[in-house]
């Protein structure tokens, strides 16, 4: 096991926190013990070698793929190795052709899944692996997840919450947004997405996200994204850095093309519903399906003070 | 927190970006900027690390307390040390989610020999509101008429004080039980109030008044200059030696309790001659009238212009001619002097300069009128959690004062009872102390300071406390992280707000805080 990685119970003695480099996953497993422990030794084994085996392809991970698609059929083209880059190729290979996208568009997600799925060699009831709020969610029959949604990372309050059961086909959350982690091209504090796995669901929230947007708008700030990260795979792309008080027409009109964007990956059966936020406004797409249900607090679940 | 990395550091020459080793991506860094773990940042060209829960904003779930798993555990210097002079506010700390999580930043220092922590956290109060105190006699509304900003209801005018109209503004029902816009005036009203910026409030039936804390009144578009020096009949108490043998009659007006030095207890003792004067309204006690007329925004707080409309006829039996008679309000900004004629009406004449004396001396007396603004909110909730896992006893123990509570460094008044309800008055804050959600509802800064052994015995997070000198040594990297703005300001604490480090004993202290 690398020695890099750092493996650690959260507090509960519940959780398990793996970390490497920028890999920061927290894990938990409902089962009987014996299981929950397999699995975890599992994820464990498995994420000791997952850094390695992404930075050993990370050129062509931030490729933009439309090239890919391009060269897809020839042998000497390029093609991931790995099982996770895989995973985050195959997740954002269908946007390619509409948009700029590369395969760490759904890094997060992927590697979310990459775990998960193989703890899911032990009987477990419930579990879940959550790589920095994309989540990858294992239930077995009978059982359900209740999640809640956050706008903004820096003031944590629930704007909603989804209940997932086992008969609903998802078992991927993701959220993406400028205020985020990753650079963001539109404006949207959150936009989070249920789809059939986290890395599909990864994929998806990145575009949705990008597509909440006021192209050209004097308030919003944006800084090509070399300037902040030199080696970003968004290159020259201008990134959102802030974005300042909107009037309720434009908030809006950005909503309402995120909307669009997450009604057409909806038609395309690549999630099963988004929610979108921008300033205290929150749209909902697909959420009211039998599928999916999302549920917005007027109140939200505060941290109460 | 922060440690020089020990991983190599190469330097690109284009553009002061450095290249992290720390993990296989390596990443470039930019100055200012961190690697995509958010765990390794250039500071000045010098790759630093960055202690997980300092970038608590980052993600949503992360650990920090730690028990060893398969490999080593995180190592903790947990070293206490010296420093007293110092306080971390809660100000730009944030706040982990969910409440369970140990607050951002637990801190150790020493005070006086004696080991202490304080918890330093934001809460998101949806439990909050503002009591605004203005300085003025005027009219602003009748009690319980709505307050509105960008006219939707904030709040209400409660019961007047001493000398001061007050309102009670935000709280739970405008802020979440209301319509979304009239939350969010609400969230706006307080936020700025309590950011110490001026906001434009109009009161059902009543006034336009511009409030700013610590700023005075702007009334129907004129700044209120003083507060009373009392009311009319304290004034009569006041300065009836100062009258006596220089005017017959005095008459302070005043909306609540009008004044007559003839018939006020002061006069009586001085020996003032009666005069037959008659006042309209209702006699409370001799010389002392309410209601002589509307309550207004002119004389006394009443709605009179000209004063003599408040005065009925003098009883011949008892009035004289040429009897002087001083009208005057509450502040001395009006005044007027009559003398009586043959008929025994009242005639205006110059204010004689044995007089002008007196009514200036009320002006003196009468303090600026200001707005003030406490913030009040209850902390009582699960916010507790982030400092203990036991959280009825942070109550007890803030109840016993073995826990010192303040906002943003100042000081507090805890309301007696269950929970931990405060007040706090905003301009003792740096400036900018509050923050909101679009939920909406307000975040303040709180911060519990406490004997690091009282910490343990309620149940604290003794293992997440870290000393202040690591968070003081790594200030420059914490800067680039977590927070929207410049990131931590360095603030010299108010010399009359009492150190929150101090002793019990409160004594004040001129120290640097953070």
């Amino acid at each position: 096991m690398s020695t890099r990685a750092q493996i650690q119970w959260l507090a509960d003695g519940h959780r398990l926190h793996l970390q490497d480099g920028p890999i920061d996953l927290i894990v938990e497993a409902f089962s009987a013990a014996a299981e929950v422990e397999a699995a975890y030794r599992t994820a464990c084994e498995r994420f000791a070698t997952i850094l390695d085996e992404l930075c050993g392809e990370l050129p062509f991970l931030r490729t933009a793929l439309s090239g890919v698609v391009q060269n897809a059929d020839r042998e000497d083209g390029p093609h991931p190795r790995g099982a996770v880059a895989q995973r985050m190729t195959a997740a954002t290979l269908p946007y390619a052709a509409q948009h700029f996208i590369t395969p760490m568009a759904a890094v997060a997600g992927a590697v979310a899944d990459e775990i998960l799925t193989t703890m899911t060699t032990a009987q477990l009831s419930r579990a879940y692996v959550n790589d920095g709020g994309d989540i990858a969610l294992h239930l077995s029959a009978g059982e359900k997840f209740v999640v809640g949604m956050v706008q903004r990372p820096d003031r944590p309050s629930l704007f909603g919450t989804t209940t997932l059961e086992f008969s609903q086909p998802v078992r991927g959350i993701a959220t993406s947004g400028w205020r985020g982690r990753s650079f963001s091209l539109g404006i949207a504090d959150a936009v989070t997405v249920l789809a059939d796995r986290a890395a599909t669901a990864d994929a998806a929230a990145t575009i949705i996200a990008n597509a909440v947007d006021l192209p050209g708008h004097p308030r919003i700030l944006r800084v090509p994204a070399r300037e902040l990260a030199p080696d970003s795979d968004l290159g020259e792309i201008p990134v959102t850095q802030a974005v300042r008080e909107l009037t309720a027409a434009e908030i809006n009109e950005a909503l309402t093309r995120g909307v669009t964007t997450a009604e057409s990956l909806l038609q395309r059966k690549l999630i099963c519903a988004a929610a979108l936020c921008l300033q205290g406004e929150t749209r909902v797409v697909g959420g009211a399906s039998e599928f999916t249900q999302i549920v917005l607090s007027r109140e939200g679940s505060l941290v109460h003070a | 927190m922060p440690k020089e990395a020990p991983e190599g550091v190469a330097k690109s020459a284009a553009d002061d970006a450095i290249r992290c080793d720390a993990c296989p991506v390596l990443c470039y860094i930019k100055p200012g900027r961190t690697g995509s773990c958010d765990r390794y940042g250039n500071h000045e060209g010098k790759l630093v690390r960055l202690d997980p829960h300092v970038i608590l904003d980052r993600a949503v779930e992360r650990g920090e307390s730690v028990v060893p798993f398969l490999e080593r555990s995180r190592d903790w210097d947990g070293t206490l040390v010296s420093h007293g002079e110092t306080f971390v506010t809660a100000i730009g700390a944030g706040t982990t989610y969910p409440d369970y999580k140990p607050a951002p930043f637990i801190i150790s220092s020493q005070v006086e020999g004696v080991d202490m922590v304080t918890v330093v956290t934001e809460g998101i109060f949806s439990y909050c509101g503002v009591k605004v105190k203005i300085d003025t006699d005027r009219h602003l509304g009748a009690e319980c008429s709505a307050v509105r900003a960008q006219g939707e209801a904030v709040g209400h005018v409660t019961t007047s004080e001493y000398g001061s109209q007050m309102l009670s503004l935000g709280g739970v029902r405008h802020l979440t039980g209301g319509s979304r816009h009239e939350g969010t005036a609400t969230c706006k009203t307080l936020l700025d109030l309590c950011n110490g910026k001026a906001v434009d409030l109009k009161i059902d039936d009543g006034a336009n008044v511009v409030v700013q804390a610590g700023e005075p009144p702007v009334v129907d578009g004129a700044e209120e200059e003083r507060m009373r020096v009392g009311c009319g009949s304290a004034t009569i108490g006041m300065f009836a030696k100062q009258w006596f043998g220089k005017v017959d009659e005095v008459v302070v007006v005043d909306d609540h309790i009008t004044g007559v030095l003839s018939e006020h207890q002061a006069g009586k003792l001085l020996g003032v001659r009666e005069t037959g004067i008659k006042l309209k309204g209702r006699r409370s006690t001799p010389g002392r009238y309410f209601q002589v007329a509307q309550p207004g925004t002119s004389w006394g707080g009443t709605d009179i212009d000209d004063p003599l409309t408040i005065l009925g006829k003098f009883n011949s039996k008892k009035a004289w001619p040429g009897l002087s008679l001083l009208m005057v309000s509450t502040t001395g900004e009006q005044h007027a002097y009559f003398e009586l004629g043959d008929d025994l009406k009242p005639l205006e004449k110059d204010l004689p300069p044995h007089l002008r004396q007196s009514v200036d001396r009320i002006k003196e007396n009468c303090e600026p009128a200001l707005c003030t603004v406490l913030f009040m909110g209850g902390a009582g909730g699960s916010l507790r959690a982030g400092v203990t896992e036991n959280p009825v006893k942070l109550t007890h123990s803030v109840r016993d004062a073995l826990t010192r509570v303040t906002c943003g460094g100042s000081p507090v008044y805890v309301w007696p009872g269950g929970g931990i309800t405060f007040m706090a008055d905003v301009t003792r804050m740096p400036r900018n102390a509050f923050g909101y959600v679009p939920t909406p509802a307000l975040v303040a800064p709180i911060e519990f300071t406490l004997k690091l052994a009282d910490y343990a015995a309620l149940g604290g997070y003794v293992e997440n406390v870290r000393p202040l000198t690591s968070l003081l040594r790594d200030q420059p990297a914490l800067d680039q992280l977590g927070h929207d703005q410049e990131g931590p300001r360095r603030l010299t604490a108010r010399s009359d707000n009492p150190w929150p480090l101090a002793s019990q004993a409160g004594t004040t202290k001129k120290a640097k805080k953070k």
